[in-house]
């Protein structure tokens, strides 16, 4: 019959399903690929140093002695700093930009321009942050370690480069984050809710406080958690500005380090143990990265489900 | 008001960066640029043409990677697999693998090519990015394929077309100019993405002679020459700024511009 197709446009069609199946499923494979890949080659130092290597102080290749816990404690201080100074402002943003505020021709440029900000390649924030906001924040925060040095926080006098520098630049590159998957949580909230608060005689305050933030509340604790993954894995700016010290101390004007930092500034020149070693620290960050991004993904999902 | 201070402390980093950039950059800003290399430090003049070659080609070996892996796998997503657990769990891989730290796709890449080949080269740093540039290719295809109208596939089978032929034939051109907005923008990331070129593609002081070579790029040329202390050199590092910020410009208003046009 003539409306058969013939067997090799068949054997065509059924090649081709096949074919993109097998990409389909190669990004789950390169995935799976990258944890494999680096957990293997950080075997070695996995045997020698154990779960010591994330308290261990020193690092030290001549010795072949590594324990990163000064690398780890930055990368949670300059994620957690990040936070403080972004979560606000991003989600403020996100409400300016969902609640009707402006007519949409000023919104959409907004918007886009928000987007850019996540788009500028992390190298340029780095060299901007040593030039620019380096000068700028270290008389801030020698008023501030003067007049408020007797916290621990803010016990040593800053010289440049430092903690709080690159905390402060992490908030400025996650803030898009945050802005726009809140916003999108924010958007989802539906009409009849805020309809209903209104109706009750709510003003526009107490609905976006009492009823249309907790009601995006997953879906903007998401986007949060997506910046935190963001923030522990950034690695340009914070290697050029945050002093690239081995230590831990309590004070954010001080010099630190991050496990990011780490890995970009010894990776090159390294060879034997401690190649396993920085693979070691890798996988530590992207364990955690991991566990983040999932918690987020799924958080965001379920509001998307809703919607 | 207190949201409109929110919206206004955003964009003040934005434009403070992008000012600067364009401030300090435009200064050198000229031909020399594109077709001299690096001076030593206390030479005045240069460019950096070697960089500016090395990103072109490590984006291209990316490209040239990443393009038919991540179109093939969105034509699956949106094709043939829409709405099933299939593809729900390879679009929660997809979102997984872009929270990624771009640093520990450096080191998969240095573990996978330079210890296997033994050298730093412009390929592994082409792998590096082309690992990057994934996830983001594979959303915006399959979102552009799954835009392309039901009626477009039911007028195309009607016709007598396999479902290779309406995929390669309709929808795909259809979705074409969408796919290349995509494209596009994941090409101009990639191009200012520096972390995991540092030990993968290294650098170079001369001009790329193949790509089995260690390699330059604008983005690690940057990093590099902001923390000398040589005045001709930070200005390079500040051009070389300029030029990621135009690409990722450009590509994003032109993308703005596609999808306004649809």
């Amino acid at each position: 019959m003539s409306w058969q197709r013939s067997a090799t446009s068949r054997l065509v069609d059924k090649g081709f399903i096949w074919l993109t199946g097998v990409f389909a499923i190669g990004v789950a494979v390169v995935l799976a690929a990258i944890a494999l890949q680096v957990g293997q080659q950080a075997f070695p130092a996995m045997q020698q140093f154990g779960l010591g290597f994330i308290i261990g102080t020193r690092w030290d290749p001549v010795q072949n002695i590594y324990g990163a816990w000064p690398q780890i404690y930055g990368t949670i201080v300059t994620s957690v700093l990040a936070l403080l100074l972004a979560v606000p402002i991003g989600v403020g943003v996100a409400l300016f930009l969902s609640e009707d505020f402006l007519p949409p021709r000023i919104q959409r440029p907004i918007v886009f321009l928000v987007e850019l900000l996540a788009a500028i390649p992390s190298v340029v924030y780095g060299l901007w942050g040593i030039f620019v906001l380096i000068p700028i924040l270290t008389p801030v925060g020698n008023w501030i370690h003067q007049t408020l040095g007797f916290i621990p926080i803010f016990s040593t006098a800053p010289s440049g480069p430092g903690i709080y520098v690159a905390g402060f630049i992490l908030a400025i590159m996650i803030l898009p984050i945050i802005a726009a998957i809140s916003r999108d949580a924010l958007v989802a909230v539906p009409p009849e809710l805020r309809q209903g608060a209104y109706g009750l005689g709510a003003t526009r305050w107490e609905t976006i406080f009492q009823v249309i933030l907790p009601t995006a509340i997953s879906g903007i604790v998401g986007g949060i958690m997506l910046a935190l993954g963001r923030a522990m894995g950034e690695t340009m700016a914070v290697t050029m500005v945050i002093g690239n010290s081995n230590r831990v101390t309590g004070s954010i004007f001080d010099s630190g380090s991050t496990v990011s930092a780490l890995l970009a500034n010894q990776f090159a020149e390294a060879g034997g143990l401690q190649i396993s070693a920085l693979m070691y620290a890798a996988l530590l960050l992207f364990g955690l990265t991991l566990i983040v991004n999932i918690l987020a993904e799924l958080l965001v999902r379920s509001v998307r489900l809703k919607v | 008001m207190s949201a409109f201070i929110c919206a206004a402390l955003a964009l003040i980093p934005l434009f403070a960066v992008l000012i600067y950039v364009f401030i300090q950059g435009a200064a050198r800003l000229g031909p020399d640029l594109f077709t001299q290399l690096p001076p030593p430090p206390l030479v005045k003049g240069g460019g950096f043409g070697n960089a500016f070659m090395g990103t072109l080609l490590m984006v291209g070996i990316a490209a040239l990677i990443s393009i038919p892996f991540g179109v093939l796998a969105a034509i699956f997503l949106a094709e043939f697999a829409r709405d099933t657990k299939l593809s729900d769990a390879v679009d929660f891989c997809t979102n997984v693998l872009s929270g990624v730290p771009s640093i520990v796709i450096g080191v998969f890449a240095y573990s996978i090519v330079v210890l296997t080949t033994g050298t730093f080269s412009a390929v592994a740093g082409g792998v590096a990015l082309a690992v990057l540039m994934l996830p983001t290719i594979v959303k915006t295809a399959t979102e552009a394929l799954e835009s392309v109208p039901t009626e477009f596939r039911q007028a195309s089978v009607g016709l007598g077309a396999t479902r290779f032929q309406t995929v390669a034939g309709v929808v795909l051109p259809a979705a074409l100019s969408a796919i290349v907005t995509g494209v596009m923008l994941a090409v101009a990331r990639a191009a200012g993405e520096t972390a995991p070129l540092i030990f993968t593609a290294l650098f170079n002081q001369y001009w790329p002679r193949g790509i089995w070579e260690p390699t330059a790029s604008l983005a690690v040329l940057v990093f590099n020459f902001a923390i000398v202390p040589y005045k001709n050199q930070q200005q390079l590092a500040w051009a070389a700024a300029l030029v990621l910020v135009l690409m990722v410009l450009i590509a994003s208003i032109l993308a703005r511009w596609v999808t306004r046009k649809r």
